[in-house]
């Protein structure tokens, strides 16, 4: 589940994030407890505590007190507008550099997508 | 709070613990990471009162353990010699610890011995070298003692008794939290479960800081030769390799997003270095360690 590359708490928000713009996570529903989440994952719960902090910070989720965390109502929107404003210099210009490097060419490109080949 | 001020432990002319000084909070699980011999298990003695330091101190909520026996009853240190008497039947070793520790949990006793198949008719001397660690993972865990310290209890335990161990310790702590010190060299296995890691290398004190953070400050840069030898300078570099003009060089500190960039726009690569290859670097022979700490 999660490996070197990155501190886990910061793995951990990420895939919370990916859950709530999937929509497996919705909007004003639970999360996992701090505690459930570390026994899951096998993690010390003060990584995983560390997770959910950075995502009421960032108002991904919010807090009941003495009941839990919840999924904030516009969570997904706003990290859809982030992860589209990231979309064309992270995975578009990526893929372009990749292109040019083995010799593929816009047109080709072009030409795939159109075809609808997926 | 246990506070170790220059606490220093030598065997006539040895060494073992060199001036060690370090505050550990209440209610967190510490790897302390060390290899063979770096004196993890003279230290671990110490902070539980099995013996008195050469000089500095230890103190656990500003009172000297040692010979303190208040202090001593919250604390269980399971090592590799199980304090047991051979003769004696496993069973007759986990009635003693239940006797003598007022907050003993027989029930989590009972299921962690099922857990691990052990055979409490079995004499202690009789137990395989796996067998005699579960039998001290149950007496750590069960004693549920507020300082619990497990000294390489994972000894000749096979890939699934350590699992084993690591899901029940982890389970237990999030019922009962207290300070766990698991003291281990297999760093890997049990890194997401360490909230903080403290590191020793003959003696002394390499490294203390919460584990994500540390995971954090290695990266091996890779490119050509003259670029990555520009990019290292003034860093702390823990190894290096070469091979015709790629070069590679594992540094400490972390870098921040300017140097990312920097490195990036440069064509080297960056890689992640694993909690375990960080460890073996900071603590192999030939690095010197002063330009860490």
């Amino acid at each position: 589940m999660f490996d070197d590359r990155s501190p886990i708490y910061q793995q951990i928000a990420e895939s919370i994030k990916d859950d709530v713009l999937r929509g497996t996570l919705k909007e004003d529903d639970q999360v996992m407890s701090t505690n459930q989440y570390a026994a899951f994952f096998q993690i010390n719960p003060a990584t995983a505590a560390k997770g959910f902090a950075q995502l009421v910070e960032e108002g991904v989720l919010y807090k009941k007190r003495g009941i839990g965390m919840f999924v904030s109502p516009d969570a997904r929107a706003k990290l859809r507008g982030q992860r589209q404003e990231r979309f064309f210099t992270d995975v578009v210009d990526r893929m372009l550099d990749e292109a040019r490097v083995i010799g593929v060419s816009v047109e080709e490109i072009k030409k795939h997508i159109d075809g609808g080949n997926r | 709070m246990i506070s170790l001020r220059d606490l220093t432990v030598r065997y006539g002319a040895t060494t073992a613990v060199d001036s060690i000084s370090v505050d550990l909070a209440p209610g967190k699980i510490y790897g302390l990471l060390g290899r063979n011999g770096s004196g993890k298990t003279s230290l671990l003695s110490v902070l539980s009162a099995y013996r008195k330091p050469s000089s500095g101190s230890v103190t656990i909520d500003g009172s000297d353990p040692f010979e303190n026996r208040e202090l001593m009853r919250d604390i269980v240190f399971v090592r590799d010699a199980l304090d047991a008497v051979e003769g004696d039947r496993a069973g007759t070793l986990l009635d003693l610890h239940a006797r003598m520790r007022p907050s003993w949990d027989a029930e989590l006793a009972a299921k962690l011995v099922a857990t691990f198949e052990l055979d409490l008719r079995k004499r202690v001397g009789a137990l395989s070298r796996g067998q005699r660690s579960s039998l001290g993972v149950v007496i750590g865990l069960a004693s549920r003692a507020p300082l619990t310290i497990l000294d390489e209890v994972y000894l000749g335990m096979d890939a699934a008794a350590r699992t084993a161990f690591y899901r029940e310790m982890l389970a237990d702590y999030l019922e009962h939290p207290r300070t766990i010190i698991l003291s281990t060299h297999l760093i890997q296995e049990v890194a997401d479960l360490l909230e903080e890691v403290v590191i020793i290398d003959r003696g002394r004190l390499v490294v203390h800081e919460d584990t994500d953070t540390f995971r954090s400050r290695g990266v091996a840069v890779t490119g050509p030769a003259d670029v990555v030898t520009v990019f290292a300078e003034g860093r702390t570099v823990l190894a290096e390799q070469s091979l015709g003009r790629t070069r590679q060089v594992t540094l400490y500190g972390g870098l921040d997003a300017d140097d990312r960039e920097r490195a990036e726009s440069a064509g080297l690569t960056l890689t992640p270095v694993g909690i375990q290859d960080l460890f073996v670097h900071l603590t192999s022979p030939e690095h010197n360690l002063e330009a860490v700490r």
